[in-house]
């Protein structure tokens, strides 16, 4: 039950009819051609922009699904048959001798549900590094570019593939070795150095929990909102190290991912609580702390996450309750929103159980933007920050 | 009120405290002529010194020690690296005995040496003080240890030239006693010396002083922004003065006596004190260099009298009087300094660009004396011309910034250069950082400030900064759909040429005066503004009148994004609005222009109990704002020392 998931299924479907009629799939993309060439598979990403793929990989790795909400998407995906997804199945059935492509490779590493999206991408670049059949340096980093612009522009509602995708290109290719090498070994040199990166942002997680496992104390209450892999594996630590603390999981509409949190923190023997949403205020006199993960991390030190992130730290703000972030470093983003209405839209569907009148308007955006002065700390892999060091390790990432 | 400034003038003499612990070094000096007792080994080459005439090159004995490092006597005037002279300066005599004495025995022996030497052929008692600015010869000798080509160099310029000895603690008060002393020694030169011409005697005055002033500038990494207390000297007026308050000469030794080398070398990062108008002596002296003659308003506010405070309208038509007297002063820096003067020239950015194109135009024509490096002279130029610039107006945080970046140009310079191509460089120096820090940077502002507009916006603005304009017409150009409004205020009304210009381009745009600032902020989504500067706790210091908007904006929760570029961050830190300011022009507040009927205030200043304050700036603190947009991207104001620290460098380099 908790595995039903409204992405794969919708995935499965879709393969399912690839496989039975691959002709006419491979040349439903607009324009008829029969993707030969790399540039071509660099321009499809086309993200359905009716749903944001972020959330909808999110609520199919973490989520509930309910019927009501599968239908809503399989609606939606409907309308514009997702470009994505037909590249992908495109690929499966073609021979290798196929282009490689970036997206494919990245919707590969992107099924596997403990992978980050920030760290499949990165994954995926390394790919494109490896398959790359360029000849010099400024042609291979051309190929990156336009892999990692691609990557970018596939999903626009994702931050840390945005964020990932930069980083590793700052990472990979500001290297004076590059200058004097010669191509093979630069090349290997950099494939070197882009899988180390993947390692770093895959251990990040390790790094995270080490350092935010001291602030948990024996007989505190943590309030939990969302599902976050990172505060998944603080708990876990915490709790193989002996602490002894309970904590309170939010439902998580509309995706209910907090009901999949506590479902995994039962399994670990946590003494666990289900809210529902609206009833943070109402228990926030027993909270001690509040964790969060954050899908990114902007300049001003303030976080985007799940929806509902903003009024819990409010909420644990005017009570005085220290609020805590765990977010990896490749979710720290080069952006600054003013406001919750500055940030490009993530709609998701929404179920409310019942039919909704058409004339009522729904909200359908998965996230918030919570802002510097309501959050405590971070727990990142560069360490415990501050919210306003964030924006000093950017300065230093990026310029 | 009193209180505020208290602590202030404690903290100034901290150095004059601990002077206190060794007065007695230099007395002696001064006293009796012969410090041989007080000194060591060195002085057993006195005798020797003793039979040169003042005039001479030390004898070749000398050099001989340390002719690999000097092919040349004169080269040794080439500057090093200009941290060295900083604590080169440093004196302190016991400090230079226990020290490294034994180890650099040849080179400090020369140093004192030739102390001694001014010393003994000096005859006249007016010579005995100013030998007390040439023990920092005995300073000198400690760096001389490293940079054995400083010591001859100065050797030679202190033997070649007894007027005065080059001194090394470039302390201001030293400066400023030696101003005092100068024309004295100078005199007693003309009675005893007839080897050099006239002429010469000058310039090579001149350059000595200059290269005091240069190293002196280089030394306190000069934020020129501050009203220093002794600028160098340059004025000829100051030459023929004779004499001076005999009570500055005491503190002023007491003073160096104090600097401990290490300390120096601490000191050499902190900005040097600011002139505090409320020092009377102090005044008085910068007042007699003046060159622009300003008179001392009256009826102060009591909490802003350190800062200056003249009374405007006559020294524009006195500066012109005086245009042909002043040679010491170039052209194109006189007529930037008379805009400033003026009024004519406003604006953070417009009044750098031409300060920085008087410079160029000055080093263009600038040639250097005979005897002279140019980096050092011309170091010394620029100081005089800051000094100026400073008379007409206090200068900006920018105006400090780029005048650092200069001077580190300057310093900079390859000495296998020739004048020219120095020259060269440095002018193409003055255009790419015109061109990058500010134009350049300008653009890359506009484009992230342009994203955070958007349809159905409506944006404010206080007074009149044209980075915010440009961002507006480029929001516009890109087709958005928004709505501008102006606030502005008294006595400067700014804001409504922008207004002309914005309406001249179809902005539809709202004028209102600060005063209703709380009734239009509801409707704003929104507020730009511009500054002057930007200080490492994220301060934003601007226009007076933003603080307000800022706060006004907050309470009703509006983002308040500052349009400021990386070069004019700084990395000191300001609390208040008090501290460092400027005042206007009282007379503008007290009179409202086209309004006969409101002559309440038209005789305020025969009112003893009346004051006036007049404002220009004020510091926003970062709470209230929450975007810096730079150069370098937007950043959160906590962010400012971290661009300060990583770009700061750049500074230098570029």
């Amino acid at each position: 039950m908790w595995y039903r998931s409204a992405s794969f299924i919708l995935d499965n479907r879709q393969q399912n009819v690839a496989a039975l009629a691959p002709d006419t799939l491979s040349i439903s993309p607009p324009g008829g051609t029969t993707r030969t060439s790399m540039a071509d598979t660099f321009q499809n990403p086309n993200p359905n922009p009716v749903i944001s793929a972020y959330y909808q990989t999110r609520a199919a790795h973490h989520g509930v699904i309910t019927s009501d909400w599968l239908a809503q998407a399989q609606a939606a995906t409907d309308q514009n048959s997702d470009p994505n997804a037909i590249s992908a199945s495109d690929v499966r059935v073609s021979d290798p001798d196929k282009p490689f492509s970036v997206i494919d490779e990245f919707n590969d590493w992107r099924k596997q549900p403990d992978l980050a999206e920030a760290v499949a991408a990165i994954r995926a670049l390394a790919a494109v590094i490896r398959s790359s059949k360029a000849t010099t340096m400024m042609e291979l980093e051309i190929e990156l570019k336009k892999a990692s612009d691609s990557l970018k522009s596939w999903d626009e509602t994702s931050i840390s593939l945005t964020a990932g995708c930069d980083l590793f290109m700052r990472y990979v290719t500001r290297t004076a070795a590059l200058e004097y090498e010669d191509f093979n070994s630069a090349k290997s040199r950099l494939i070197e150095r882009a899988e180390k990166f993947g390692e770093i942002s895959y251990k990040a997680r390790k790094v995270i929990a080490m350092l935010a496992q001291d602030f948990i104390f024996d007989g505190c209450t943590i309030l939990v909102h969302g599902y976050s892999r990172v505060v998944l594996e603080v708990l876990k630590l915490a709790a193989q190290n002996k602490k002894l603390f309970r904590v309170f999981c939010t439902e998580g509409r509309p995706d209910r991912s907090g009901l999949r949190l506590s479902n995994e923190l039962a399994k670990l023997d946590i003494p666990v609580k289900l809210l529902i949403d609206s009833a943070v205020a109402y228990t926030m006199d027993e909270v001690d702390m509040v964790f969060v993960g954050a899908d990114g991390v902007v300049e001003s030190g303030g976080i985007i996450n799940m929806m509902g992130t903003y009024q819990t730290a409010l909420v644990a703000h005017s009570m005085n309750k220290p609020v805590y972030v765990a977010a990896e470093s490749y979710k720290f983003a080069r952006l600054y929103p003013l406001d919750q209405k500055d940030l490009a839209p993530a709609p998701i569907p929404i179920e409310f159980g019942v039919p909704v009148p058409s004339k009522v308007e729904i909200e359908r955006s998965a996230r918030d933007y919570t802002p510097p002065q309501y959050l405590t700390l971070l727990f990142t892999d560069l360490g415990v920050l501050t919210p306003s060091v964030v924006s000093d390790e950017l300065i230093q990432l990026y310029l | 009120m009193e209180g505020r400034r208290f602590p202030r003038t404690v903290i100034g003499p901290k150095v004059r405290q601990v002077g206190f612990f060794a007065p007695a070094a230099p007395e002696p000096s001064s006293v009796e002529p012969d410090p041989v007792d007080s000194s060591s080994p060195p002085l057993l080459d006195s005798p020797v010194s003793n039979s040169l005439s003042p005039v001479m090159i030390p004898p070749p004995r000398h050099l001989s020690e340390r002719t690999a490092a000097v092919p040349v006597p004169e080269l040794g005037f080439r500057r090093q690296a200009s941290g060295d002279f900083i604590h080169i300066g440093s004196y302190n005599p016991s400090v230079s005995l226990l020290g490294p004495l034994p180890a650099g025995s040849p080179s400090s022996r020369v140093g004192f040496g030739d102390g001694e030497l001014s010393e003994e052929s000096s005859t006249a008692g007016c010579f005995r003080r100013s030998s007390s600015g040439s023990f920092p010869g005995g300073g000198f000798d400690m760096s001389s240890l490293k940079h054995p080509e400083n010591l001859v160099g100065d050797n030679f310029a202190m033997a070649g030239e007894l007027e005065k000895p080059v001194g090394g603690p470039e302390k201001e008060e030293e400066v400023a006693k030696e101003a005092l002393h100068d024309p004295l020694s100078c005199l007693e030169l003309l009675k005893t010396k007839t080897k050099t011409t006239k002429v010469e005697r000058r310039a090579l005055q001149e350059a000595q002083r200059a290269a005091k002033a240069a190293s002196k500038a280089e030394g306190g990494k000069v934020v020129a922004k501050s009203n220093r207390a002794a600028p160098a000297k340059y004025s000829k007026e100051s030459l023929q003065r004779k004499g001076g308050p005999p009570a500055a000469s005491p503190m002023s030794t007491d003073k160096k006596v104090s600097d401990h080398p290490f300390e120096k070398e601490k000191k050499k990062d902190m900005p040097p004190p600011r002139m505090q108008f409320d020092d009377k002596n102090r005044v008085e002296k910068a007042k007699r260099r003046a060159i622009v003659n300003q008179t001392e308003a009256t009826n102060r506010v009591e909490l802003f009298r350190h800062l200056p405070q003249y009374e405007y309208g006559n020294q524009l038509p006195d500066l012109q009087l005086k245009f042909f007297q002043l040679d010491s002063v170039h052209p194109a820096v006189l007529k930037v300094g008379s805009f400033y003067l003026a009024g004519d020239i406003l604006g953070g950015n417009a009044r750098c660009i031409a300060m920085l194109r008087a410079f160029q135009g000055a080093i263009k024509d600038y040639r250097t004396p005979c005897d002279k490096t140019l980096d050092r002279d011309l170091t010394a130029k620029i100081s005089s011309y800051v000094s100026f610039f400073t008379q007409c107006r206090p200068l900006s945080i920018s105006m400090g910034n780029a005048i650092r970046v200069l001077k580190s140009r300057i310093a900079k310079l390859p000495p296998s250069y020739s004048e020219s191509e120095a020259k060269t460089t440095l002018c193409s120096d003055i255009d790419r950082f015109i061109n990058e820090k500010i134009v350049l940077a300008d653009k890359v502002i506009v484009g992230h400030a342009a994203t955070k507009i958007r349809d159905g916006d409506i944006v404010l603005t206080y007074g009149s900064s044209c980075v915010v304009e440009m961002t507006l017409l480029h929001a516009f150009a890109l087709g958005k759909q928004f709505r501008v409004v102006l606030v502005d205020s008294r006595p400067k009304i700014e804001g409504r040429s922008l207004l002309r210009r914005l309406v001249a381009k179809g902005l539809s745009c709202t004028y209102t005066h600060i005063n209703a600032i709380s009734y239009i902020m509801h409707e704003v989504t929104r507020v730009f503004l511009g500054a002057s500067g930007v200080l490492s706790n994220g301060t934003v210091f601007s226009r007076v009148g933003t603080a307000c908007v800022a706060m006004v904006a907050h309470a009703f929760r509006v983002p308040v994004l500052i349009c400021c570029e990386a070069y004019k961050f700084h990395e000191r830190v300001l609390l208040d609005s008090i501290c460092s300011n400027e005042l206007g022009d009282k007379e503008a507040v007290a009179r409202v222009p086209g309004r006969m009927d409101l002559s309440s205030l038209d005789n305020w200043t025969s009112k003893d109990n009346m004051q006036i304050l007049n404002l220009m700036y004020d510091a926003t603190p970062s709470d209230y704002v929450s975007m810096i947009v730079t150069d370098y991207g937007m950043v959160p104001p906590t962010s400012v020392p971290a661009i300060v620290r990583e770009y700061g460098r750049e500074y230098s380099l570029i």
